[in-house]
């Protein structure tokens, strides 16, 4: 019996921006472990990688050294729409800025990465429902984001993340730009769906109240890992 | 399989509402000035080949004058011809089919209370031939009216209308002057010419009638003479002059006091002129073309920002390069098929209304309504497809990130 590898494993993974002078080691020898059903929170100083860590775990970006195991495929030998499909089946993204579809309903914001699942219309529509009604919305569905509150559109855009069931949702600073009250709906809704279905949550945050919620704590450094552990024991 | 992207496309088009209408202008001013002007141009040229065919391209006109004077110029002092040296030119010259007298004078014509001013020509049943113009109503002379100068007449259309209110003028009696006619025929309508000159405007009596009647001399002023089809004008032409020279006496020392002129040069004049109207208006209408591919650029080119933040948001969610693009080519098709299709209908209405008014004949060119259509298409396609390219092929993070 094969141990079942882990849905995220990092070796020595580097990420350089530019070249010559003008290089930036973003990430410098990351090695990471990430199991399935996990919620992880990212924290460390601005400009520490953590971004950058995300997009390559996202398979949004590809390292420039190292090896990214993704469920146990090497993703540094994928092709961009290789990395598409991974993105497209098991990832689903929330971004601080939300980026939704502007004049785009609820509803057709949250039915986007279905489209491309190849998934019929009716059902399609079913599915978006179910994801708003999850994350409260059901009676916002037939709103532009232009008329939602920004914690309402992070709640779409949740709610986006979710509906193709995906393994993971990688979440960088989603309570960026939401007050307190409003920051901890979105942790619950996040906790529920780890808890509830099972999801695995990665999420960057510059708050230790909102890392709570999560059960790791990695703490970046220089574009190293600092420390890794139970959050309420970091801080 | 398709559907679906042509769908998304249709409800991405609505979305985005006012870039889509100024995309679809710029394709519907390319494509409409294009069409409006090209097929105006060509119903101006196929006037003036009408025009031209009604002239007659192998009709010549023989004046009493110096030559390299136009038909319309007057006899000066030159003597006259009489009506041998019309017999002489229809008999003695090769290749003739008919040469007529034409004498003509500006007259009034009166019917009880209605008078119109019009040409009054003196001439005879050749003159009939050598115009082309038939008689579509009553009969043309006959010998004996002509031989023994009667008073009776054939009406051009405009006389008709003006007198006689479109009645039926056929044995009427209308009044040149002194001379009481009787009308015998109608002859065809000719419309209008491409100087604008009303065709339809003049009486026909016989050329005896008029010499004795109207100018009290047996002067002929002006000889139409038709040429077979088949021979060539500028051998008639010469063949004339020499008789001429030969029956006015002219020493070989002498200028020639009549002239020649052949309607071929009228014809070649006018060909020029529309050729060069023709061009300008095709110049006018590729800037239009281009004015409107620049638009249509331009918006593509305005809205890459907001498009590149779609397209990365797109490739986030597991879209593939190839599915943005196809969704982008037939947003981009069904722009430019909706927008050339308002054109096409637009240019053709606009050529309508001004064939209309410049009285010119309708003819749009299918061939033309292609071409302004496939290039408006193609400039719509690729000014949407190739910005979209670029941003499908752009990491997707730096497309979600784009300022
Ligand atoms: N596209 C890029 N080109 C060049 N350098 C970059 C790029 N993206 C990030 N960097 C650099 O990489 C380093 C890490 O950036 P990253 O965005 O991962 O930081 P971060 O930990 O997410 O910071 P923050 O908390 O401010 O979001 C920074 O020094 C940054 O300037
Ligand atoms: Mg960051």
């Amino acid at each position: 019996m094969s141990p079942e590898p882990a849905l995220i494993q990092l070796s020595g993974i580097s990420r350089v921006y530019g070249s010559g002078d003008a290089e930036v080691r973003a990430l410098d020898g990351v090695d990471m472990e990430i199991a399935a059903g996990e919620f992880v929170a990212i924290m460390g100083p601005s400009g520490s990688g953590k971004s950058t860590a995300m997009n390559i775990l996202g398979c949004l970006d590809a390292p420039t050294q190292g090896a990214y195991q993704f469920m146990g495929v090497e993703v540094g030998g994928l092709s961009r729409d290789q990395r598409a499909l991974i993105r497209r089946n098991y990832i689903g993204f929330v971004f601080q800025g939300y980026n939704l579809l502007a004049r785009t309903s609820a509803l057709d914001n949250v039915e986007l990465p279905l489209i491309y699942k190849g998934i019929a219309r009716a059902e399609r529509r079913a599915l978006a429902l179910d994801a708003l009604a999850k994350v409260g919305l059901q009676d916002r569905a037939h709103h532009d984001p232009s008329e939602l509150s920004g914690g309402q559109q992070q709640r779409v855009a949740i709610a986006r993340a979710i509906v193709g069931q995906p393994a993971v949702i990688m979440a960088d600073e989603p309570t960026g730009n939401l007050d307190t009250a409003r920051s901890r709906e979105i942790m619950e809704l996040l906790t529920a769906f780890n808890v509830e279905d099972g999801m695995t949550i990665v999420m960057v945050t510059h708050e230790p109240d909102m890392a709570e919620y999560a059960h790791r704590l990695i703490h970046f450094i220089d574009g190293r890992i600092a420390s890794d552990g139970d959050p309420k024991q970091v801080n | 399989m398709l559907w679906e992207p042509i769908r998304l496309a249709v409800q991405a088009i609505f979305r985005n509402a006012l870039r889509s209408f100024l995309t679809i202008l710029g394709v519907v001013i390319g494509v409409a000035a294009v069409i409006a002007m090209v097929t105006v141009g060509q119903g101006s040229k196929d006037q003036v080949t009408q025009d031209v065919a009604k002239l007659g391209t192998n009709l010549l006109v023989v004046r009493p004058g110096q030559p390299q004077q136009g038909p319309g110029s007057s006899g000066g002092t030159s003597a006259a011809f009489d009506m041998r040296d019309v017999e002489a030119i229809q008999t003695q010259v090769p290749g003739v089919r008919a040469a007529a007298p034409a004498n003509t004078r500006t007259m009034t014509a009166i019917l009880g209370s209605r008078n119109h001013t019009t040409s009054v020509i003196g001439t005879d049943s050749r003159y009939l031939e050598t115009r082309d113009m038939p008689v579509v109503q009553g009969r043309p002379f006959y010998e004996s009216e002509l031989r023994s100068g009667s008073a009776v007449c054939l009406l051009g259309q405009t006389i008709v209308r003006e007198l006689f209110n479109g009645g039926d003028p056929l044995g009427q009696d209308i009044r040149l002057k002194t001379i009481s006619c009787r009308v015998i025929g109608v002859m065809e309508e000719q419309g209008v010419s491409s100087f604008g000159t009303d065709q339809d405007d003049f009486v026909l009596i016989p050329i005896k009638t008029f010499q004795r009647r109207v100018a009290g001399n047996s002067d002929i002023v002006l000889i139409y003479v038709a040429v077979q089809s088949g021979v060539s004008t500028e051998s008639a032409k010469a063949n004339i002059e020499s008789l001429m020279r030969e029956r006015r006496r002219i020493s070989p020392t002498e200028e020639d006091d009549f002239n020649v002129f052949d309607m071929k040069q009228i014809a070649s004049v006018l060909t020029g002129i529309t050729g060069v109207l023709t061009g300008l208006l095709s110049a006018v209408a590729a800037v239009s073309l281009l004015v409107g591919g620049i638009g249509i650029m331009n918006i593509m080119l305005v809205s890459v920002t907001e498009r590149t933040r779609e397209i990365g948001i797109r490739l986030a969610v597991g879209a593939q390069e190839g599915q943005v693009m196809l969704q982008f080519l037939v947003e981009a098709i069904v722009l430019s098929l909706f927008g050339g299709l308002i054109g096409i209908l637009l240019g053709l209405a606009l050529a309508a209304v001004g064939a209309n008014l410049l009285r010119v004949p309708f003819s749009p060119d299918p061939l033309i309504i292609l071409m302004a259509f496939g290039f408006s298409a193609a400039v719509g396609v690729v000014f949407g497809y190739f910005p979209a390219r670029r941003a499908a092929r752009m990491n997707p993070i730096d497309a979600l990130r784009h300022q």
